[in-house]
Parts: structure tokens; sequence; C-alpha cells
């Protein structure tokens, strides 16, 4: 088995006093593509966003268990949150670009780390779009507003973003639910390069795309972590009754 | 006959619903049409420049005017930066469960509810008899009354508090209006709450936030009633130079040539044209508010 990158141990979460994870334990491995599968309102975005706390934003949140990256549990009070979102970047389910410019958007973040000198953020920019497929189309107009671009162009944009503060794993939040089947292949054909260098979580309604990009499948079911595997474990001789309904379409 | 009926059910709705809103257009022309027609004519370069003469029958109302803005200003100044800062505390850090926060809310819902009126009483009892007159007390022994008395600098602070939470609620709304996703991908790329904030938050709001601090201003700007007993005069030789002297004042001069003046009939002319520059006052403020409301929503379009 590889590296374990993150590691959750009896992992519970409730919003207000309704409990939304039920102890979740998991060992995501390190350069490899995971994805979580599940109904919706299953908890795999919720879990999602406790890989980042991104749930910390929420009010009245609580929050059990142990979550480990690199061995360090990321939930004891010592841990510096911005830290933390820097080395666990996130694609959202909608493309969100700020209203500035293309290159602003993807200097963004090496900004806001106090960046300033010009060559190296130009040099990061151009890294970042190419590294998320983008610079060809893009490379002539970056003083032009991200929100003139297509939906699969801001989707690329986006994990440029977030690829441009070099961060350790990606959290994607069904990056391509939103986009046509073409922008759909190019994210995934991007995926797929990126799990080179990084560790990728992504959340997924679509089985096909589970089971085309992945290396390791977990299926979440009303809150709790079913069954978790090889991906191609998982989708021809799944242990559980309950996997193998919802990945045939039995149900969900 | 029931279709006529239906026919006709559903034209006198919409008649009723047009009309209502016409009336308002209609309104807002008569009330224009009248100022305008009576003031137009004595709407002069002198009459906006000079001070009035002959007992207030003639010349002009530059101190009206310059007694306005100097009001306007402190206004401004006391009242947009707290507006702003409460506004930003309500809507980002503050949770809004909280009973101090609901405790905030209904202060503010209050506040914008008291009659204007009653803000000119408390000024008079607060910021003059009491902080005034302690300052005085403090300051000088009581051997001069400077603080203790009506002057431009509680006029300002008690149109202060009306505007305050005007600007706070227009604000917050502003700020609100946000897309969570913004906020999320900001604070995603490893910035801290204050940088997203200062950098996405703000920027993306800064429309809404211009918008509603000029119409909180422009509404302060054409109060009378916190203002009669606690700094404005009836007429000044000179003008207000610093913060501790009267002021003449444009909505004030209206209700003291309509009601206070000898000669009534001699100033209409005067009260009209003076309507007028306050009309046109609030009505350009309200005109630059629209404009930062377009060229900001032009430079979000294009990202530039």
């Amino acid at each position: 088995m590889e590296n374990i990158k993150i590691k959750t141990r009896n992992l519970n979460f409730y919003y207000n006093k309704k409990q939304a994870l039920f102890d979740i334990s998991m060992d995501i491995p390190e350069k490899k593509v995971t994805a979580l599968i599940g109904p919706s309102g299953c908890g795999k975005s919720t879990f999602l966003r406790t890989l980042n706390r991104m749930n910390d934003l929420i009010e009245d949140i609580k929050v059990e268990g142990d979550i480990f990256i690199d061995g360090v549990n990321i939930y004891k009070d010592n841990i510096d949150v911005v830290e933390l979102r820097k080395r666990v970047g996130m694609i959202f389910q909608k493309s969100n670009p700020f209203p500035k410019s293309i290159y602003d958007n993807v200097a963004y973040g090496p900004r806001i780390q106090g960046i300033k000198d010009k060559t190296t953020l130009d040099e990061i920019v151009e890294r970042s779009l190419r590294r998320s497929a983008l610079w060809d189309e893009v490379k002539d107009e970056l003083k032009k507003s991200a929100l003139m671009l297509s939906g699969g162009q801001q989707q690329r944009l986006c994990i440029a973003r977030a690829l441009a503060i070099d961060p350790e794993i990606l959290l994607m939040d069904e990056p391509a639910s939103a986009l046509d089947p073409i922008s759909t292949t190019k994210i995934e054909d991007l995926i797929f390069e990126l799990k080179m260098n990084y560790t990728i979580v992504i959340v997924t309604h679509n089985m096909q795309q589970a089971a085309r990009v992945s290396d390791y499948t977990g299926f979440f079911y009303m809150g709790k972590l079913i069954e978790f595997d090889e991906t191609r474990i998982m989708f021809t001789s799944p242990k559980e009754k309950q996997t193998e309904d919802y990945i045939t379409g039995r149900f969900g | 006959m029931k279709r006529f009926k239906k026919i006709l059910g559903g034209f006198s709705i919409y008649s009723i619903t047009f009309i209502s809103s016409f009336l308002i257009l209609l309104i807002l022309l008569v009330i224009m049409i009248n100022i305008i027609r009576g003031g137009w004519s004595n709407l002069t370069w002198e009459f906006l420049t000079t001070p009035p003469r002959e007992g207030m029958t003639a010349g002009g109302i530059f101190p009206a005017i310059f007694g306005t803005f100097f009001l306007v200003i402190i206004m401004s100044i006391l009242s947009v930066p707290i507006g702003i800062i409460s506004a930003i505390y309500l809507s980002e850090y503050a949770s809004s469960g909280s009973i101090f926060v609901k405790l905030i809310r209904f202060a503010i819902n209050t506040l914008a509810g008291v009659p204007s009126i009653v803000f000119g009483l408390f000024g008079l009892g607060f910021f003059i008899q009491f902080v005034g007159k302690g300052l005085d007390s403090v300051l000088y022994g009581n051997a001069i009354l400077k603080w203790g008395q009506p002057n431009v600098l509680w006029a300002g602070t008690t149109l202060a508090l009306l505007t305050l939470p005007v600007v706070v609620v227009s604000v917050e709304e502003a700020i609100r209006a946000v897309p969570r996703d913004l906020r999320e991908a900001s604070l995603s790329l490893g910035a801290t709450k204050w940088q997203t904030i200062k950098k996405i938050v703000i920027p993306n709001s800064l429309t809404g936030i211009l918008t509603g601090t000029i119409l909180a201003v422009s509404r302060g700007a054409g109060e009378v009633a916190p203002i009669l007993f606690t700094g404005a005069a009836y007429f000044l030789p000179y003008l207000p130079s610093s913060l501790s002297d009267q002021f003449m004042n444009l909505g004030y001069h209206i209700y003291i040539m309509s009601t206070q003046s000898p000669n009534v009939e001699e100033t209409i002319g005067i009260q009209y044209a003076t309507t007028l520059v306050l009309l046109l006052l609030t009505f350009t403020l309200n005109f630059t508010a629209i404009f930062l409301r377009y060229k900001v929503r032009e430079k979000l379009r294009t990202g530039r």
C-alpha cells in the first residue's frame, strides 16, 4: 500500500444537534485520486470540507474524532487554519473566479502570502495556468476579466488559482457537475495529470467519472462510510450490498 | 358576460396598479414644476454667493449653503466610518445568534424609527447641556461659555446619530450581497478573514457601500428637526469658522422664512429659490450615488 496522506479516525460531525457524519475512519493515499460517491445528502461534501476545515465557517457545528494530515492532527487547537488551507487547496462545484483579471485571479494566493516581485508572480501565473491546461487559451489576454471566460475555462482557472499556492492536496467538490461533456473531459484529463504531484480527493455524482479518474473510491450513505477500496475492486466486486446497488444504479 | 367580467377584472387590476405607480411620478413632477417655476428666476449667481440683506427680504443664501456643507461634512465624518465598521462587524464577525448581536440590531432598528425631533431634543439635553457644559467646566472652569451652547459640532453629532442606523443597514446589506462563493474561494487560498474582507468583500460591495452611504448622507442633509435646538441660527453676520460656531442651514432657512419672517409675502421668491437649491443639493448627492453604482458595476463586469 502507498503512503497515507490523510487519515481520519472515528470522525463525527454535527450541524446543530443533527449528526451528519458517523464514525468515519479512512486512509487516503498520497498522490492518488480518491473519489467520494454517494447519493445527495450522504455527507460526502461535508466530509470533504472537514479536510481543509472549511466547515469552520458555519455556525453551530461540532467535530469529534481526529483527522491527520502527514501525521499531524488538524483539529488540534494549535493548528493554524490559514496555514492548513495553503496546503489543502479546494475546487468548488460552481466555478467561482473573482471578478478580477485572469492574471489577478491566479496571483491572488501568492500575493496574499506576500509575494510582490513581478517576475516571480509572472512565473507562478504561467506555471499554474500551464498545469491547469489553460495557458494556451488565455496567454494573450491575461488582463481580461475572468468572468469573460467560458464555464469550463473558469473552472480550470479556479484550479490554476488553487495550484498557484503549491498545495499538497486538492479537494474537488463536484468540479465538473455544471460543465458540458467536452469541458468535463478536459477537467478529467487534468485530474489525471495532476495526480503525479498532488493528492486529490474528488466528490462526484457521476459514477462513470469516479470509475474513470479515481484510484480509490469511498461510498457514503446516510453519513456513514459504507465501503472504501481500490476503484477497480469497488466497481467490479464490491463487498457490500448497498455499494453494489448504488453503483449499478438500483437506488440513489 | 363572465368573460367580460374576467377581462374587466384583469383590466382594472392592471389599471389600479398602473395608476398607483403613475401617481408617484405625477407627485414628483408637480412638486418639481412648482418649485422650479417659483424659484428659477430668483436663482442667480448673486443669490448663491451673497448673504441675506434687508432683514432677509433680499440678497442671497450663501451662509446657509456654506453652513449646510459644513454640517454635512461633520455629520459624515462622524457617522460614515462608524457605520461602515459596525456593518462589517455585524455581517462578517458577529455570530447571528448571539444576544449581543440581537441587542445591537434591536438598537439600530429602534434608532432608525425615532422621530427626528427627538434626536434634536436629545442633542440639546445630552451634547449641549451635559457634554458641552461639562467640557466648559473642565476646560475653563465655567468662566466662558464655549461648548455648552448650540454649535455646528453638536448639530453634526446629533445628525450623525440620525444617519448612523441608515448607514449601518445599507452597508450591511451591500456586504451581505457578496456571494459566499467568493469568500470561500479566498479563504480556501489561505487568506485570513481580514484579508478576505479587505481584498474581496469590500471591493465587491463598494458599489452598495458608496450608494448606501451617499443616500444616508443625503437624507441627513435635508433634515431640520435635529438641528433646531442644537446649532442652526436664524441669521448670522459671519460664516462659521470653528466647531463651536453656530451656522445657517438651507432647510432651517426655509422654515424661518416661511414662518418667522415679518413679511412672508415678500420672501416667497427667496423661499422657492432656497428650496430649489436644497433639492438640487440632495439630487446631486443621489445622482452621484447612481453614477458611482454604474461605474463600479462596469468595473466589476469587465474586471478592470
